[in-house]
Parts: structure tokens; sequence; C-alpha cells
């Protein structure tokens, strides 16, 4: 059992299921993300562990204890919004303040744990504005530290970086997951930014349409994606259609072209023709040395995109997208031309059908 | 970063100082208008309060308000005004609430605005023609009240031309009023406050008291005195209603000025001075209060 157990959670609205049978353990002071595209229930979820939305079944436990019909007001849970949700009539430093304020701590503890939350979030002379009077960066960590300063068991974050521009957005995913090892706070972190959830999380659930498509470290996500949605919707992978050739050695056929799937296609039967996942970065435009797969194609797009060149070669019905490094000293090839492309065996990988209900 | 805030909240103040603008043009109606129906005729209301009829500089007029009828006028029609005002602002408030944040059923909330534009307009004449049919000394609700339920309203001592009468009159437009000002600044309450509070450990009513009567303070207090306003402003209702047997400043402004017996225009200007003052007082008062509970808002 973890810190934070969700077990067999799933909420209905109406005869609209938008989360089903949800089962996740994290362990205290891990750092895990939901990732997944709009509206696949990844804020209901969360909205589930903070107490805002009773789960229509399932129990939700923190550090052994059944919280999941408890207030939100009770549960001891930190929760940091896409929009900030400062209160605008409240200074920073009265915000940082007010989740000790209606607990009835004394007065100097207030001011001292205050001033050690705005420091922490590096922000420490501006306890007497108010939140119009911060850019959309500063009131995020505002909104940190009033989470942080009651001392709670979970940290939630709902896009927290989403409405901010790309440069803050960068350094804040940094300082957030540097203060949340030091304080080594369990979190969770919700997302549909996937090099948010890549570069933070120590693991990623992935979810589409209200169901958990794969739990894994970003590693594990990336690359070895479990399903067909996994590995389209994290980075640009390319899906190939095999037809099985021998399941046991992993020969299977793409587009006439026999290779191996170095990982085997066990569960798949001869003659049946199942999806099959590639990243860019494991192809090159060349025959390459020892035991590699090679194929056949035409060039049939060149994109130009600075230090990399990214270059779409098509078979026949499949086509594959792959990475080559830009090389001032030689020029892409042109587009109409033949080229051969290979890739390591392993690294042709057999996609399994989502997960039912 | 605090610098690049600092930036942020100058800028825009910086950027509009040197811009000239077509806009001026679109509301130069407005202006004119402004002008022609509400300065002028404020200013040659002013001026009149101080002139005899031959037009010399008086002070006359406005020693001649200080009499027991005018005086007791002047304290009734702030009663009236201040009872159905604070009335009006407390129904509202709680017929508003129930609606936006109320868990009642959709479809009521445009029937609630729809009837209370329609009813915050309805004065004058008509509503005071209204009542005396309803709740008048021989109305249909009196009349029911009195012969099915053996509730005689007279021998309770409710009378509709008196002041309670009056002002629960003016509640019919009161407390709609108050609703239609009071939905859109209840919408402005964000969800996330209320989540953010209760996460934060705060009972309902914490939140209240430290966030969500402080952000809608402005709006209820300027909605109040708006009512105050629209109450003590309002003549057609009050002369309908109760004739000259309720003693108020609106009704005896209008005497003066309507040229009968009592025909006085300059002490009819001078009421309506004392009028203008009073009004003008309120919103001073609205002001002050105001910048002391929105210092939060530039
Ligand atoms: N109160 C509600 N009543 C009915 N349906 C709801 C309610 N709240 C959410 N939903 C539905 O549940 C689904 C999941 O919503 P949710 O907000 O959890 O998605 P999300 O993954 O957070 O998406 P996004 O990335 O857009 O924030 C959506 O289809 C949404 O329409
Ligand atoms: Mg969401």
């Amino acid at each position: 059992m973890g810190f934070l157990d969700l077990e067999g959670v799933r909420k209905v609205y109406g005869a609209n299921t938008v989360v089903r049978n949800f089962n996740l353990s994290i362990q205290r002071g891990e750092f895990i993300s939901f990732l997944g595209p709009s509206g696949c229930g990844k804020t209901t979820t969360l909205r589930m562990i903070a107490g805002f939305e009773i789960p229509s079944a399932g129990t939700i436990r923190i550090d052994g204890r059944d919280v999941t019909e408890l207030k939100p007001n009770q549960r001891n849970v930190g929760m940091v919004f896409q929009s900030y949700a400062l209160f605008p009539n409240l200074t920073v430093a009265e915000n940082v303040a007010f989740g000790l304020k209606v607990a009835r701590r004394p007065k100097d503890e207030i001011a001292r744990r205050v001033a050690e939350m705005l420091a922490i979030v590096k922000l420490p002379e501006l306890g007497d504005r108010y939140p119009y009077q911060l850019s959309g960066g500063q009131q995020q960590r505002v909104a940190l530290a009033r989470a942080l300063a009651v001392k709670p068991t979970v940290l939630l974050l709902d896009e927290p970086l989403s409405a901010l521009d790309a440069k803050i957005r960068i350094s804040l995913r940094e300082e957030i997951r540097s203060l949340q090892r030091e304080l080594d706070i369990t979190t969770v972190y919700v997302t549909h930014d996937q090099e948010e959830a890549l570069s933070m999380s120590d693991r990623i659930v992935v979810m589409s349409d209200g169901r958990v498509e794969q739990i894994g470290t970003p590693f594990e996500v990336y690359n070895y994606p479990a399903t067909r949605f996994v590995a389209s919707f994290v980075g640009t992978l390319n899906i190939l259609d095999a037809r099985i050739v021998d399941p046991a050695s992993g020969r299977v056929v793409i587009d006439g072209q026999e290779v191996i799937a170095g990982r085997g296609v066990n569960g798949a039967g001869v003659g049946e023709v199942r999806p099959m996942a590639l990243r860019p970065e494991a192809i090159t435009l060349d025959g390459g040395n020892g035991d590699r797969n090679r194929m056949q194609g035409t060039i049939e797009e060149v994109a130009f995109l600075g230090a990399v060149v990214r270059i779409r070669v098509r078979f026949g019905e499949n086509a594959v997208l792959l990475d080559t490094f830009n090389n001032p000293g030689v020029a892409p090839p042109p587009r109409g031309s033949r080229a051969e492309v290979s890739f390591g065996r392993d690294d042709l990988l057999l996609l399994q059908d989502s997960a039912a209900d | 970063m605090s610098r690049e805030a600092e930036l942020a909240v100058v800028a825009p103040v910086a950027r509009s100082g040197g811009r000239r603008s077509w806009a001026w043009l679109g509301i130069t109606p407005f202006f004119l208008f402004t002008v022609l129906f509400l300065i002028l005729p404020t200013l040659d209301l002013v001026v009149g309060a101080f002139q005899t009829p031959d037009g010399s500089f008086t002070l006359d007029n406005i020693a001649r308000l200080n009499q027991p009828t005018i005086v007791s006028a002047y304290w009734i029609s702030i009663q009236v005004s201040v009872a159905s005002a604070l009335l009006g602002a407390l129904a509202g408030f709680v017929i508003a609430y129930a609606v936006v944040l109320g868990k009642l059923p959709r479809p009521l909330r445009p029937f609630v605005t729809t009837f209370s534009g329609v009813a915050s307009q309805f004065a004058g004449i008509p509503l005071a023609f209204a009542f005396l049919a309803t709740l008048g000394p021989t109305g249909l609700v009196t009349a029911l009240l009195d012969q099915y339920a053996g509730i005689n309203l007279r021998a309770l001592g409710f009378n509709l031309l008196s002041f309670w009468g009056l002002t629960i009159t003016y509640l019919y437009f009161q407390i709609p009023l108050m609703v239609l000002i009071l939905m859109p600044a209840l919408d402005g309450l964000r969800k996330e406050w209320r989540e953010a509070a209760a996460i934060l450990g705060a009972t309902p009513w914490q939140y209240w008291r430290h966030v969500a009567f402080p952000v809608l303070w402005p709006s209820l207090l300027g909605a109040t005195i708006l009512l105050f306003a629209n109450a003590f402003g309002a003549v057609a209702t009050a002369y309908a209603l109760t004739g000259s047997s309720l003693n108020i400043v609106p009704i005896l402004l209008y005497a003066q000025i309507r040229g009968d017996v009592l025909h006085d225009p300059h002490l009819g200007y001078a009421l309506a001075l004392g009028m203008i003052l009073i009004t003008g007082l309120a919103n001073v008062g609205y002001i002050w209060l105001r910048q002391r509970g929105e210092r939060w808002i530039k």
C-alpha cells in the first residue's frame, strides 16, 4: 500500500462515465503526473483526491486513512489551480497566511511561516502587494506558497503552468520540481503537455477517455509505450501496420518488406495485421552496421527544423518520420529520391489495444 | 521578476497617455445629452434656489426649508428610502444568492432575470394602483384575507397609505433591482476562490467572511445607495398612492411646482437642492466606504 491510494475509483455524471476503474498507488514523496488529452478525466480524478467531487465508486486513502467521503477542508491536501485563484482582496502575505489564519494559529507563528514560504518561492519582498500587482508567474508562486504553508500531506497541481508563457513555464517547472524534492512532498501534477510530464515526473499516468492507459517512468512511457494511444500521444511516434509472420522470432512484414521485432510479437497470431511503434530518433537514413532492420523507400517530405532535419520516407501504405542532425557539409536528400533506412531490431514494438473497462 | 511586474503594471498607463483617439467622437452625443438635460437644468435649479421671484439674490428660500413640515418631510423621505433600500438589499441579496449560488434548477435563472427586469421598472402610477387594488383598504387581497382567513389588515395596524405601506410598495421595484445588480456580482465570485479556501481548511462561513463578502462589499454598498436614491426620488408612485396623506419631500416639491394654490417654484428649487445634496452626500459616503473596502483594486 502506498501513501496515496486510489482503488477502483470511478466517476459517473448522469449517463457519462468520465473516470473508469482508476487504480494507482503513489509512494510518499513521489511526483506523479496525470497526462492525457483534454476531457480525458485528469481534473476530475484530481478533484476527487481533493474532495471537490465524491467518487461514484471506489476508495481513496491518504496515509492509510480512508478520505473518500471527507470534505476538502478535512483532508489536509494542498492544491494549486491553473488560474492561480489568489484571493484578490488579500495581500500576498495574507493569501499565504490564509490557511494558518483559519486554523487559528498564533500570530507570530503565522508571520514566521509566511516569511519562510515567501523566501522559498523567491518572493521575499512582495508580501504587501495585491495579486493584481503581480505577473502570472509570480501569482502562481504565491499560490504555491499558500498551498504549502499549511504543510499539506499531498500537493495537487492542475495544469499550474498552462496560462504562462513558454520561458517562465520552463523555469517554474524546474523550480516546482526542486521545491517538491526539497520538501519531499507527495505530488500529483495534471498536465496535457507531454514534455512537462516527461521532464518532471517520477512516474507518469497516461490517461485517455477516462481510463489509465499506462503507468510508468518517463523512460518507460516514452520508449516502451504500452498501447497505441500512448505511442501516439507521447512524443512523435511512427505507427506501422505489420502482418505477423512468426510470433516467436518476431518476424513481420511491412509493405512487403520483412523485418524483425527483436522483443517478439507474443500475443499476436500468424497472419494478423497489428500496429507497431517506431521512434523517429531510432531510424537512420543509411544501412547502418550489424543486425539491423533495413527497408527501401522514397523520400516524400523534407522539413528543415534547424539543428534537426525531419524526413518522411514512404514504403507503400506505411511511411515513417525520421530525424537526422543537420550537417552543413551535406545537403538533405531531394524529395522523390530512393532511400534506404535502418533501425535497431529492438526498436520496433508491438502495441497492445487499450485496456477494457 | 519583480522588475518585470513593475513594468507590466506601469506600461499600460504610460501607453494610453499620449494617444489621441476617435473614440471621443463616439461619446459626444452622450456629453451633449448630459449637458442639455442634466447639467443645465441642475444649474438652473441651483441658481433658482437662491433667487426671489423677480430674480434677485436671496437666502430666504433656503431659510424657509427650516419649517416643521419640510424638515419632517425630509426626515420621512430619508426613513422610507433607507428602509426600502436596506430591506430591498437584504431580500435581493438572498434571492440573487439562491439563484446564482444555490443549487436551484437552471431554467429558473432566466425566469428570475426577466421578471426582475420588468418589475424593477414597474413604478409610478400603475404600480400604485396595482397595490391599491390588492393591498389597499378595499383591495382584493385585503378583502380575501378578511373574508376567508379572518385577518383584518386594518385592525392589525396595516395601512397602505402609510410609511410601511409606501415602503412595501417601493420594495416591489427595489428587490428586483437589487437582484439584477447582484446577480452579475455574484457570478464574479470565482468558484476557485471558494475551493481554494476550502482546501486550505476554511469553513464556508470563513470563506464568506474573509473573501466573498469583502469582494462583494463595493457592489453591495453601491447597489444599496442606488436603491436609496431610487426611492428618494420616486415621486409618481408616492403621489399616486398616498396623495398628500404622507408628507414626503417629492410630494411637497411636486406641490410647489405644479402650479396650484401652493405655487412657489423657488421654494420648490430649494427643496430639490436639498434632495440633490442628500443624494450627493449618500454618494460621497459611498465613495468613501468603497475606497476603504477596495484597496485591492487599482
Ligand atoms: N460537473 C460535470 N458534469 C458533467 N460532466 C462533467 C463534469 N465535470 C466534468 N465533466 C466531463 O468529464 C470529462 C472529463 O473532464 P475533466 O475536466 O476531468 O477533463 P480533463 O482531462 O481535466 O481535461 P482538460 O485537459 O480539458 O482540463 C469531460 O468530458 C467533461 O465534460
Ligand atoms: Mg482539466
